[in-house]
């Protein structure tokens, strides 16, 4: 084990559990927002509840999300103190604007959320929980346009010993990173409303609060479809930018070792790295790949052989992390059309309602696995083209250091994720009933028979 | 002439981050003294309720700008200082989480749990920035390379630890003095009556870092070569003579202010003893981190400036209306409120 094996280990393993956390506050906060405004406009108390159940929902997750992201931030500077100066100049800027313009504006206003039921007028308090949706969010441009530029390096020239911005225009245009922006957000709604229909229908399969979760159920399927479907047009276009400016990184997520035109996409293989070749490939679908990548039968897809072996990412798990990617992405369309059709009236399947609870991990594992695929498909290199990971860590800090931080990460970092994901299934399981007023909760039921929902 | 402008706003930030987070560490480190029973405790907890989080992002935006305006200084930092910054990441971390999780499960001992990572949590980032800060201010044994020769155990010299001792007990103040103003009752008679104590602490304690900070850092020369900087500790010692007098009144949140003021008079003070150096080498002062040597590009410089000056108003304004709204007094009503802490 070396610095620079437990520095990555000790990211990754940070990054992944902070992004646990991340995508459910991207778009629970607007469902949340949307459902208080509902309140508001319709002065129905069960969306007051609503916004209320799900918004301490939403608390238990943000409470990880913002402490494990405080990590990160201090990471650049512990582990990759060469990375930092190097590209401080542009990264830097990138997170120093994040916590002004999103940070400030996110953890302000979700304490005045919190507290201020009673204490503000009832639009203020909504305009609140809009600003914090609105941070979310803003926070996740700014990061992914650091991230991207890392990915698709553009605006810079390189001075003296590091990378110096030259247009900060062309860093905030970077089509990868609007793809990467995109595709993120996307996700994480569609992580969201399968988090909303999950707990709603396992709600509903029991017969609890049913008008109050029926009407989650209705907000929340709207919002699935729509960004599930999104995704999948959306991850096409982001494909098509990585196969431009990343070639390895593509040749490695599909195992194409062969540069050609006319590439066939072979829908079942098992990467053999070592030989340079496949051990298996079956189902071609002929010139599959060459379409996929850049939208014409024609074109050429450069080959892993192509590439020096030095300046070729880690194949096998580039590899599966796509394919387990894709193979999700397609399956949520179909989930969340099933919802679709029964928005309505999602008591009258069954099979649906035993189902969606479980299907709530699904979208979890999708944005890790690709997130896999965009941060192990660009190695070497920490920023493309440009800076090698193995020449970016800290020369100043010892195995014993990072033994120790990695060590205490996993400690802290599995207790707390296992309290949390505790925390949030009890609350989700004990559903809103108890937290609030007596009374409400029976004469909503009494109303929902005799009213159509709104949503 | 930017990096100036950007070395000026670096320690303000700083500055700021321990006037606003500082109340929070300090009222974390003070609930095993102040709290008698789950009441207390909780009124504690609430005391910082609504502000600890957007407090804590200070320390985000300092650390960001660090990172942003000076690259070199950041990674010097922040790689030199490791162990010392993961244990305050850490902390962090504990504290953080506390506030969220002790109240969801209804039994003492998760309480406790919670009580002991909250306590830990507030008091060791309070000792290890004051550590860290001292010794920035003393210089830290960077190479050539700007990596740091020294170990995490030389940083617990004893300018070091008196800066550690002396950002406990400013903190631990200024949070008595926030619980003085958000409390009723006989906690908030306890608060001030350790403020008081506190008081006379804070300045012996400062006095005698001053008088150390003669002897173990060249921080004084910038005073001597332009007297007129002497101005900046006139914030403290103005500030601290304030907050007596609005103690014995029980002039609460004056005294708040007023301590607020103190603590952005000693990080300022340290600060612009430190010019032009961002961090001073002990070992040579050709290898200091200075605004010469680890500033961004002027390009950088100037557009987060145009952000810094449209933005931290704004976050100050309405950060500051926060503490207004909220500001009111923690009645029995607040404690059953269902979202409270």
């Amino acid at each position: 084990m070396d610095v620079l094996l437990l520095s990555r280990l000790q990211f990754a393993f940070t990054t992944f559990v902070h992004f646990i956390f991340v995508p459910l506050t991207l778009g629970l906060s607007l469902l949340v927002a949307y459902m208080e405004t509902k309140y508001l406009r319709t002065g129905e108390e069960v969306y007051k509840r609503m916004a209320k159940f799900w918004g301490k929902l939403f608390l238990i997750n943000f409470a990880l999300g913002v402490v494990s992201g405080i990590a990160l931030e201090f990471q650049f500077g512990t582990n990759w103190s060469r990375y930092s100066a190097y590209v401080g100049d542009i990264f830097g800027s990138l997170l120093a604007i994040e916590a002004t313009l999103a940070f400030f504006l996110e953890s302000t206003f979700l304490a005045v959320w919190i507290f201020g039921w009673n204490r503000i007028s009832p639009k203020l308090h909504n305009a609140s929980i809009w600003l914090v949706a609105l941070a979310a969010n803003i926070s996740a441009f700014w990061i992914l346009m650091a991230n991207g530029w890392m990915q698709n390096p553009v605006g810079y020239v390189l001075r003296g010993d590091r990378a110096e911005l030259e247009s900060f225009t062309a860093l905030i245009t970077n089509p990868f990173a609007w793809q990467q922006f995109l595709h993120t957000l996307s996700a994480a709604y569609v992580l969201s409303g399968f988090f909303v229909l999950g707990i709603s229908a396992w709600h509903l399969a029991r017969g609890n609060q049913v008008d109050f979760f029926k009407r989650s159920f209705r907000i929340a399927a709207p919002f699935t479809i729509f960004f599930a479907l999104a995704i999948v047009v959306q991850g096409h276009l982001h494909g098509n930018e990585v196969a431009k400016t990343q070639p390895a990184k593509v040749a490695a997520m599909e195992s194409h070792w062969e540069t050609m035109t006319r590439a066939p996409l072979y829908l079942f293989v098992i990467p053999d790295p070592a030989k340079e070749r496949n051990l298996v490939e079956l189902l071609p679908i002929p010139g599959g790949l060459s379409l996929l990548a850049f939208n014409s039968l024609e074109s050429e897809v450069r080959g892993l052989k192509d590439f020096p072996p030095e300046d070729r990412p880690p194949v096998s798990l580039t590899f599966f992390s796509f394919r387990g990617m894709v193979a999700l992405g397609l399956l949520f369309p179909l989930l969340a059309a099933w919802v679709w059709l029964r928005r309505k009236d999602p008591l009258s399947s069954p099979a649906m309602l035993r189902l969606l609870p479980w299907v709530i991990p699904l979208p979890y594992i999708a944005i890790q696995l690709g997130w896999i695929v965009a941060e192990v498909g660009r190695q070497p290199w920490i920023v493309h083209g440009i800076m090698r990971t193995e020449d970016a860590f800290s020369p100043g800090v010892s195995v014993g250091q990072v033994g120790f931080s990695l060590f205490m990460f996993a400690l802290i970092y599995t207790l707390l994720v296992a309290v949390d994901i505790y925390l949030l299934a009890s609350h989700a399981k004990k559903g809103p009933g108890s937290t609030d007023n007596k009374g409400i909760s029976h004469k909503d039921s009494v109303a929902v028979e005799s009213k159509p929902s709104l949503a | 002439m930017l990096e100036i402008i950007w070395f000026v706003l670096w320690g303000v930030l700083w500055a700021v981050y321990f006037a606003l987070d500082g109340y929070d560490l300090g009222l974390g480190t003070l609930m095993p003294a102040l709290a008698k029973d789950e009441r207390d405790r909780r009124i504690i907890y609430n005391a910082a309720g609504p502000f600890w989080d957007g407090n804590q992002v200070w320390l985000l935006t300092a650390g960001g700008v660090t990172f942003a305006a000076f690259p070199g200084a950041y990674a010097a930092l922040f790689s030199g200082l490791y162990t010392a910054l993961m244990l305050l990441l850490f902390a962090l971390i504990l504290r953080g989480v506390s506030f969220e999780f002790r109240r969801k499960v209804d039994s003492v001992s998760w309480r406790k749990v919670w009580d002991v990572c909250h306590v830990l949590g507030s008091f060791l980032p309070a000792l290890l920035l004051g550590v860290a800060f001292a010794n920035i201010f003393k210089g830290i044994p960077f190479n050539a390379q700007g990596i740091n020769e020294g170990g995490l155990l030389d940083l617990l010299n004893p300018y070091g630890l008196a800066g550690g001792v002396l950002f406990v007990l400013m903190f631990s103040l200024h949070g008595a003095l926030w619980l003085g103003v958000k409390a009723e009752g006989p906690i908030a008679q306890r608060a001030e009556a350790m403020a008081e104590k506190l008081w006379m602490a804070v300045v012996v304690m400062l006095v005698l870092f001053l008088l150390m900070t003669i002897f173990f850092t060249k921080l004084f020369a910038n005073y001597l070569a332009n007297p007129l900087l002497f101005v900046i500790l006139l914030l403290p010692v103005i500030g601290l003579i304030q907050v007596r007098m609005a103690l014995g009144k029980r002039a609460m949140l004056k005294a708040w202010a007023n301590s607020a003021a103190a603590i952005v008079g000693v990080t300022l003070f340290g600060v612009i003893g430190l010019f032009p150096a961002l961090l001073p080498s002990s070992l040579d002062v050709a290898y200091s981190l200075t605004i010469a040597n680890s500033a961004s590009s002027p390009l950088t410089l100037k557009i987060m400036l145009g952000v810094a000056l449209v933005f931290v108003p704004l976050v100050i304004a309405y950060q500051a209306w926060v503490h207004v709204r909220f500001g009111h007094k923690i009645t029995d009503a607040d404690l059953d409120y269902e979202e409270a802490y």
